[in-house]
């Protein structure tokens, strides 16, 4: 695995702090590709275009080596246009560590795919390390026909370390209604998160959403994979595989076989 | 809240067994419930009135087991109804619960059956073997039977207990294992008498070719009755 | 509207017949699993299901009894709930619920919502509307939401584990003041629901509750029917 990146969640003596933002945005070229009219980062984070596959343009999120610093405020907003496809995908974990204040990180991310786009979100995990406090929100707004495989991981802790404090929401609507809302809360000052109703022990969560116009039709049915994921429809066109596991590259394995194996079910569409 | 449009509440629904209609007006099945000991030979006695009256009437089952789907399998096992005239309920532990005290997810059960199979004339619904104070809610159903064996030991009877006493029919069943366990029958119907005063008992050996006779025929009575009402 | 109200008992009373007693809230796939095997670990596990499912369940009971659109706080609660088990669990309880309630407190409002979801609305947006027709509030009804949240798995576990059960209620009388802080913060997400729309009600998870959910349902033999 390539070095983490270092998001440090508390703050210079600067109670404003640093406000980061970066945007895409992906539109067809009109030739049956996908341009990136929109490609902008700043503070920690670096976009870049690298080399796209067919008709999807794909973007990597390159972790500038200096950390955010302060009260740091992270944004990334991408939209995918009707008719483009876009594969976003980060080069390193994203880290969160203690700052010297004890405030808050945040890091929110915006996503809106139209209509008749496709985006593919494979971010590598966020490791809440002992100490921070980071909260994360990532909202989706999806047009009725689009599609969209969205991974989300956190592990908590580095390796042999209790975890800091990790909040993290994700909120998907499809045409307009909500379809996935989710808050995960982990670590000191989250009641009840180590035991047996929610992570019992385990140090790596993580899910894989999918959404496809057609499972409307065709909705897959509800399978346990072993004791510690499960492969479920929601109510609607969309399929979650959730998942808890020991560590990250156990997560990761899980979450792998079944991108693979949802992909050949929306291949057979 | 609402009080000031009294107007709002055309009628009154109970939503339990007292209401003999369904809510498009219809007439619904009867509803009898099977209770008694475990071993008693409940599963069984559904299971030959099942094959004794589905010729001649719609039937369906609802089963609540003490572990979940035991009872509604061998039904389905021994196909004595269309696997979707049968339905199993979870009681959490406490069947006597899920027939008496809680009977909401059983009149679930109930009408989801007359929904989907429906028209019914009959629905049976067998409670998981529990204890000699089992009865069932009159909200869940409009007559009870009560079943035990001969094999439990001749002073059940005896010993009484509101299932026993007040079933609306009592049913001593394996009456042919009597010679084997020493048990005295006329004992047993001379204590029945006693606990039960002029409720009904009916002796059956359901090992025998047509030995659930007598309660086809006190079913089909309470049919009868129903039907006229 | 008062907090206090008799009503707010008979409604959260163990013994109200919706159907509550056959559910341990995922305590019997957590048995089983060997994570609740005594009182120190059935309390870490309610207090987990208190703060995930509890509090997601006192919001969309609390906002339906402020008064938003019952439908759209089904469609937030479907959202919520991942696990189709857990979604058609939700609706079994709500129509049971709804039973009882038409019978205990008749109201023009209950009738609607079981018109337009004969199938059933997710149990807590029921819950909402069957405060309203019972005179409660918000905040009263986030509290037999909460209730309810840690009752039935403590309940379920004193018969799946032969637990004492005077160590089980010590359980629920230990997180009395997080129910309250869990309702309070439910009756306020309502409150900003009404201004800013259902976004703003909380929704925390259990990974663990929606993952064993779905193997629960598949075992052919259980106690409990969640």
């Amino acid at each position: 695995m390539t070095p983490p990146v270092a998001l440090v969640t508390a703050l210079a003596p600067d109670p404003a702090g640093v406000v980061a933002a970066a945007r895409i945005v992906a539109a067809p070229d009109g030739r049956g590709g996908t341009a990136l009219p929109v490609l902008e980062g700043g503070g920690p984070f670096a976009l870049r275009r690298v080399g796209g596959r067919g008709a999807e343009a794909r973007v990597a999120l390159v972790g500038a080596m200096s950390a955010p610093l302060g009260g740091d405020r992270l944004t990334l907003d991408a939209r995918v246009e009707a008719g483009a496809a876009l594969a976003f995908s980060t080069t390193a974990a994203t880290i969160a560590l203690p700052g010297r204040t004890g405030a808050p990180a945040t890091y929110d991310t915006r996503i809106d795919v139209a209509d008749g786009a496709a985006l593919r979100w494979l971010p590598e995990p966020l490791i809440s390390a002992h100490g921070s406090d980071v909260r994360t929100t990532t909202r989706v707004a999806l047009g009725a026909g689009a599609r969209l495989l969205l991974r989300e991981e956190q592990v908590l802790g580095r390796a042999g370390e209790p975890p800091g404090r990790l909040r993290s929401r994700l909120t998907i609507h499809h045409a307009g209604r909500p379809l996935f809302d989710q808050e995960l809360n982990y670590g000191p000052g989250a009641p009840g998160w180590d035991g047996g109703a929610v992570l019992g022990g385990h140090r790596a969560v993580g899910q894989l959403v999918v959404v496809h116009p057609a499972f409307e039709e065709r909705p897959m049915a509800a399978r346990p994979l072993g004791a510690t994921a499960a492969v479920t429809p929601l109510a609607g066109p969309a399929v979650v595989v959730s998942a808890v596991a020991r560590d990250a590259l156990e997560l990761r394995k899980v979450l792998d076989s079944w991108a693979s194996e949802l992909n050949d079910v929306i291949r057979a569409f | 809240m609402h009080l000031d449009h009294p107007d709002t509440y055309p009628h009154r629904h109970t939503y339990t067994a007292a209401t003999p209609t369904r809510p498009d007006g219809t007439r619904r099945a009867l509803r009898i419930g099977l209770g008694g000991p475990v071993g008693s030979g409940k599963t069984a006695t559904v299971a030959a009135l099942c094959r004794a009256l589905r010729d001649q009437l719609s039937i369906a089952v609802v089963t609540n087991d003490i572990y979940t789907r035991e009872d509604a399998e061998f039904l389905l096992r021994n196909a004595v109804l269309a696997p979707e005239r049968i339905t199993a309920v979870e009681t959490g532990a406490c069947p006597h619960t899920a027939i008496r005290d809680d009977i909401s997810a059983n009149l679930e059960a109930v009408e989801d059956l007359e929904d989907s199979v429906g028209p019914l004339d009959l629905v049976l619904v067998e409670s998981g073997g529990d204890n000699l104070t089992a009865t069932f809610s009159k909200g869940l159903v409009d007559a009870q039977i009560f079943v035990i064996d001969v094999a439990g030991g001749d002073d059940i009877p005896r010993k009484g207990g509101p299932g026993l006493t007040t079933a609306d029919l009592l049913v001593v069943n394996k009456t042919d294992l009597a010679p084997y366990v020493g048990v005295d029958l006329e004992g047993m119907a001379r204590d029945a008498k006693a606990q039960r005063g002029e409720l009904p008992v009916a002796f059956t050996s359901l090992a025998t070719e047509g030995g659930v006779a007598p309660v086809r025929d006190w079913v089909l009575e309470r049919l009868a009755a129903w039907a006229a009402a | 509207m008062s907090t206090m109200s008799a009503a707010l008992l008979v409604l959260a009373d163990g013994r109200f017949p919706a159907g509550g007693h056959a559910h341990s809230g995922g305590a019997e796939a957590a048995v089983k699993a060997g994570r609740v095997t005594d009182g120190a670990s059935l309390e870490a596990f309610c207090r987990g299901r208190l703060h995930t499912a509890g509090l997601t369940a006192a919001g969309l009971a609390a906002a339906t009894a402020a008064g938003i659109d019952p439908l759209a706080v089904d469609a937030a609660a479907d959202a919520r709930t991942p696990s189709p088990a857990l979604r058609a669990a939700a609706r079994r309880l709500g129509r049971q619920l709804m039973r009882a309630a038409r019978a205990a407190w008749p109201s023009p409002e209950l009738d609607a919502l079981a018109a337009a979801l004969p199938r059933g609305a997710h149990q807590p947006v029921v819950l909402g509307l069957v405060a309203r027709a019972a005179g409660l509030g918000p905040l009263a009804v986030a509290h037999a939401a909460a209730y309810e949240a840690v009752s039935g798995p403590a309940t379920a576990v004193v018969r799946l584990l032969s637990l004492d059960p005077f160590e089980a209620t010590a359980v629920l009388a230990r997180l009395a003041p997080e129910l309250d802080a869990v309702a309070s913060a439910a009756a306020d997400a309502a409150g900003a629901a009404l201004v800013e729309g259902l976004d703003a009600l909380p929704a925390p998870a259990a990974p663990l509750l929606d993952i064993t959910a779905e193997q629960h349902a598949a075992w052919p033999v259980r106690l409990f029917a969640t």
